[in-house]
């Protein structure tokens, strides 16, 4: 085995073996499970570096493993795989940090660790995925592994959220896998590849359009499910009862991000974007996205529950990207790729900070979050600047996200999409902006909700519950403010829209 | 006498009955050997059909047609393999489950021999009265098994399997005197070349009687009743290896027939078949769903999976992919529901009741049982990566190719149903539970971990599929 099938795998295992070995562990072993954990997050990183590296001046990652006749599973560390694995590794490494300030204490930590673990694998798999059969034992696999997360607490209220949960996931994942297998039916068993994997074999087969444009439908109806695509949300604001690390894991390192680049590979890398624009498929897309984009954003206003308001905001924000990829052109599709980053970090960086709000003083509602300014500083700053940023505010990455899906709306010709971007930064603002207010120019209330945590000094809670979100508030206006230069999330969207539309 | 396959059928037999005069301490003990002992002699069969194609040995130097023959093919092979595979854990796991002094030990280990021999000897004959015999033995043995326990809901269900598996063996034997009557042979190689769509009514009538038998003892819907009360009630281990094994033998024969000397006058059957399969699936799936009791779950379960089975019927034929789909059923449903048994049997130990509200939190109590009763669940949802995710991507594919999508919707619609059921005990597991709720019994861990074998092993089956598909094509002769 060379080096270069090897990499794929080891990233995949430095997630798989410490979640492996921490299931195996007593649960009073708490140091060598935290140094598990960290030394997987810190050696997927290493890897990625390299992968990076490698990827960039044009090398090549690909390992292959025969199932059943003609099936393999394929790994590919391709550019676009990388951006997510990046996204997700960055994010884990943070959540895992956080995790642990957050649960300290708590029952049946191997148990989640571990199946947190599992869930950072399942990721990896799906991003590196090389073809749709490999995509798919991933996908599932991801919704297996994060059920035992949604109904950690297990309380009747959580296995509410958890059965919903499922009940959407599972069906979708059904619809994927009849999509899956028909096609595959059709026309053999095809690798994703830029420019779309069917669009060579369509011209020289004998099937028809409608064919084609039902298993799409079949296809995105599995992934949307994930992605939470309206009508197919409904899950997302339920598993908000779900512990805070694992709200972020839902929203920005894993599901929700790979219901999202799932839609990416299937349009670009199965269909090809021309090839799916010939089938009429392009505009639909665009639609169901715009109509998701508005309709999260009305739900959000009328949300007290901070996490669900947080949740319909997901809604909302994921299908910037999916519009990004329904615009055909270069310049939308760095918009929506780029905004799979700048969502990421955004939205866990809300969650770590709701999460605070929540550990500290007990504050789960919109309406207690009054004074919040004073009493946690930190948080609330951190908390400003990310809902800045997905309102659009000049210099961070939400700016950069929107000004580029606006560009590619235009250099589409679909000028209705602007419009869009426009009314939904006004409802952005509704949500967002009424909350600083409250937080920042409310006075102190004479109590707080529950006040578990003590301020000491600048540590206005524990400090490992503090830094992740300063730390990913910080990449946010780091996306923005040095967007143009290399390395940077906006410079590897370009990276990969030029291998995309080149072919 | 070094053939294998010869001590394949013998070696059971003698550990049964070294057990009988034994007793069940040290009965245990050579069980144990003599099963590893037979997985080593399938895992050479095995290995040699890769090398060298079908193997057969003639009993005593006489082979057919005046003595005995024993043939493998590929998926005699498997089946072979799937039996020492499942029956190895389930001894350790039995010799565990039935330590404290238990009285049924001392039946279920020389019962246990018989219906392994049985099995094995059914997997190698090759004519059809030998077949009988060995349907006979396993299904008289099996009978024994559920009532080794003797209270009275097990003997209830025992008379009623009885019953069944008496009927349906003899509807078989009926069948195989009038092809007897009209050929003058019951080797399944000789008669496959005479019967053709233009036989006699006889023939029709002995086609009809044997498979219908044989789907009686399959439990195929609605021959099912006997079913969920006999796996139901039966101890553990007994369960799992009925329903892991027992019922796959009278497919594996169905099958056989199938393929050999009925498939000229198949085609109408097919159909009937594979409605019976859907129903199966549906109504083992929505009783699984209501039902108050945890191995009556399980039991409805199988009910439901073995619906699938049915199902490659039509599709068999233009290529190899239904008999594909059928064969990586019959080994992934085995694995997982043996797994699931024996999972099922530990929750039963803790808490000394078999309700499904009583798995209340037990993801705490016994999280490697838990782990297993899970990955067994994935196999029978069809999710991946696992044995029972490739037979169903087959099926499907199969199904799509001749465009019959109702089976689609069916197949589907089943996994979906084995999702509720499935969950439905998980989700159980989960709830937080007050203390004072909360029973201490230690659970031993032989018994969690043989579980976790079974069920990691048919988990594992779904990423060696082409070992098992290249084991499957010997002996069978490809259409190009």
């Amino acid at each position: 085995m060379t080096q270069n099938e090897l990499l794929p795998l080891a990233l995949l295992a430095s997630s798989l073996v410490p979640g492996l070995i921490i299931f195996a562990l007593p649960q009073d072993h708490i140091r060598l499970r935290t140094t598990l954990n960290l030394f997987g997050a810190l050696a997927k990183l290493a890897l990625i570096g390299t992968l990076l590296a490698g990827v960039a001046v044009g090398e090549k990652y690909l390992v292959r493993y025969a199932v059943l006749p003609g099936i393999d599973i394929v790994f590919r560390a391709d550019a676009l795989a990388l951006l997510f694995v990046t996204l997700s590794a960055v994010l884990w490494l943070f959540t895992t940090l956080y995790a642990i300030g957050y649960l300290e204490g708590a029952a049946h930590l191997n148990r989640f660790f571990g199946f947190f673990s599992l869930c950072v694998t399942a990721t990896m798999g799906i991003a590196m995925a090389a073809n749709l059969f490999t995509f798919f034992v991933f996908y599932e696999l991801l919704t297996l592994a994060t059920f035992p997360l949604v109904v950690h607490r297990g309380t009747a209220r959580a296995m509410r959220a958890g059965t919903i949960y499922l009940s959407y996931t599972l069906t979708g994942g059904a619809l994927l896998l009849i999509g899956i297998v028909w096609l595959s039916g059709l026309l053999g068993h095809t690798e994703f590849a830029h420019g779309g994997a069917i669009t060579s074999l369509v011209a020289v087969g004998s099937v028809q359009d409608w064919q084609l444009q039902t298993i799409f439908l079949l296809l995105m109806a599995g992934v949307g499910v994930k992605a939470a695509i309206v009508p197919l949300h409904g899950w997302l604001p339920h598993a908000m009862v779900a512990p805070a690390p694992v709200s972020a894991l839902l929203h920005a390192v894993a599901v929700v991000k790979a219901g999202a680049f799932g839609i990416v590979r299937i349009v670009y890398d199965v269909y090809g974007i021309e090839f799916a624009q010939s089938l009429q498929l392009l505009t639909p897309l665009a639609i169901a996205a715009s109509l998701t984009i508005i309709w999260g954003s009305l739900r959000a206003l009328s949300q007290d529950d901070l996490k669900r308001r947080l949740a319909f905001s997901t809604v909302s924000q994921v299908s910037y990207i999916v519009l990004g990829v329904a615009l055909f052109g270069p310049i939308g599709t760095v918009g929506g790729l780029v905004h799979l980053v700048h969502q990421g970090i955004m939205k866990i960086t809300m969650f770590f900070c709701a999460g605070n709000y929540a550990e500290t003083l007990g504050i789960h509602k919109v309406s207690q979050m009054g004074g919040t300014g004073r009493r946690m500083p930190l948080t609330t700053l951190a908390f400003s600047i990310t809902a800045l940023s997905m309102i659009g505010t000049p210099f961070t990455a939400g700016a950069v996200s929107k000004t580029w899906l606006s560009d590619g709306a235009q250099a589409a010709g679909m000028n209705w999409a602007i419009w869009i971007l426009w009314i939904s930064t006004l409802l952005n603002a509704a949500y967002f902006l009424p909350i600083l207010w409250r937080c920042w120019f409310q006075k102190t209330p004479a109590a707080w909700p529950a006040e578990n945590i003590l301020a000491r000094g600048w540590r206005e809670t524990k400090w490992l519950l503090l830094l992740p979100p300063l730390a990913t508030a910080g990449a946010t206006l780091a996306a923005g403010l040095f967007a143009d230069l290399p390395w940077s999330p906006l410079a590897w969207a370009q990276l990969i829209a030029a291998r995309e539309y080149l072919q | 006498m070094t053939d294998p396959l010869a001590w394949l059928v013998l070696l059971p037999l003698l550990w049964a009955c070294g057990a009988f005069l034994l007793g069940p301490g040290r009965g245990a003990w050579l069980a144990g050997t003599g099963v590893a002992l037979q997985l080593f002699c399938a895992l050479l069969v095995g290995g040699s059909l890769l090398e060298g194609g079908i193997r057969t040995h003639a009993i005593g130097g006489w082979g057919a047609p005046l003595g005995i023959d024993l043939a493998a093919d590929g998926l005699a092979a498997i089946m072979l393999l799937l039996t020492q595979l499942v029956a190895l854990p389930l001894m350790l796991y039995a010799r565990t489950y039935f330590a404290a002094g238990d009285a049924t030990a001392h039946y279920f280990w020389p019962l246990a021999g018989m219906l392994l021999g049985g099995l094995n000897a059914l997997f190698l004959s090759t004519d059809l009265f030998n077949l009988y015999v060995t349907l006979e033995i396993v299904g008289l043995a099996s009978v024994g098994l559920v009532v080794t326990g003797g209270d009275a809901r097990q003997i209830a269900a025992g008379l009623r399997y009885l019953l069944a598996t008496l009927v349906g063996s003899s509807m078989y034997l009926l069948g195989v005197a009038l092809l007897y009557g009209v050929y003058g042979t019951v080797s399944i190689a000789t008669l496959g070349p005479l019967i053709d769509s233009a036989a006699p009514r006889a023939v029709w009538l002995a086609a009809g009687l044997m498979l219908f038998g044989l789907m009686l003892k399959t439990a195929l819907f609605p021959f099912h009743y006997w079913l969920p009360p006999a796996h139901g009630s039966a101890p553990a281990p007994v369960s799992a290896l009925l329903s892991a094994l027992v019922v796959k033998a009278s497919f594996y024969l169905i099958l056989r027939l199938w393929l050999g000397p009925f498939l000229p006058m198949s085609a109408a059957a097919a159909w009937l078949a594979a409605l019976l399969g859907s129903v199966a699936i549906l109504w083992g799936s929505w009783h699984a769903i209501h039902t108050e009791r945890l191995k009556e779950l399980v039991a409805y379960s199988t009910v439901a999976q073995l619906g699938y089975l049915f199902l490659v019927f039509p599709l068999l034929g233009p290529d190899e992919i239904a008999l594909q789909a059928g064969t990586m059923q019959v080994v992934a449903h085995g694995l997982a529901k043996a797994a699931m048994f024996a999972a099922t049997g530990v929750f039963i130990h803790l808490n000394g009741r078999d309700a499904v509200a009583d798995v209340a939190g037990v993801a705490g109590r016994l999280p490697v049982t838990l782990f297993a009763f899970a990955l067994a669940g994935m196999t029978l949802m069809g999710l991946p990566p696992s044995g029972g995710f490739l037979a169903k991507w087959l099926l499907i594919h199969a199904a799509l190719r001749q465009g019959h999508w109702w089976l689609v919707v069916v197949i589907i619609a089943g996994s979906l149903l084995a999702a509720v059921y499935v969950f439905r005990v998980l989700r159980q597991a989960f709830l937080v539970v007050p203390d004072e709720r909360r029973r201490h019994g230690a659970v031993p861990r032989m018994l969690e971990w043989t579980a976790f074998f079974l069920a990691a092993a048919s988990v594992a089956v779904g990423l060696r599929g082409m070992e098992i598909l290249r084991l499957l094509a010997i002996g069978r002769q490809v259409p190009a």
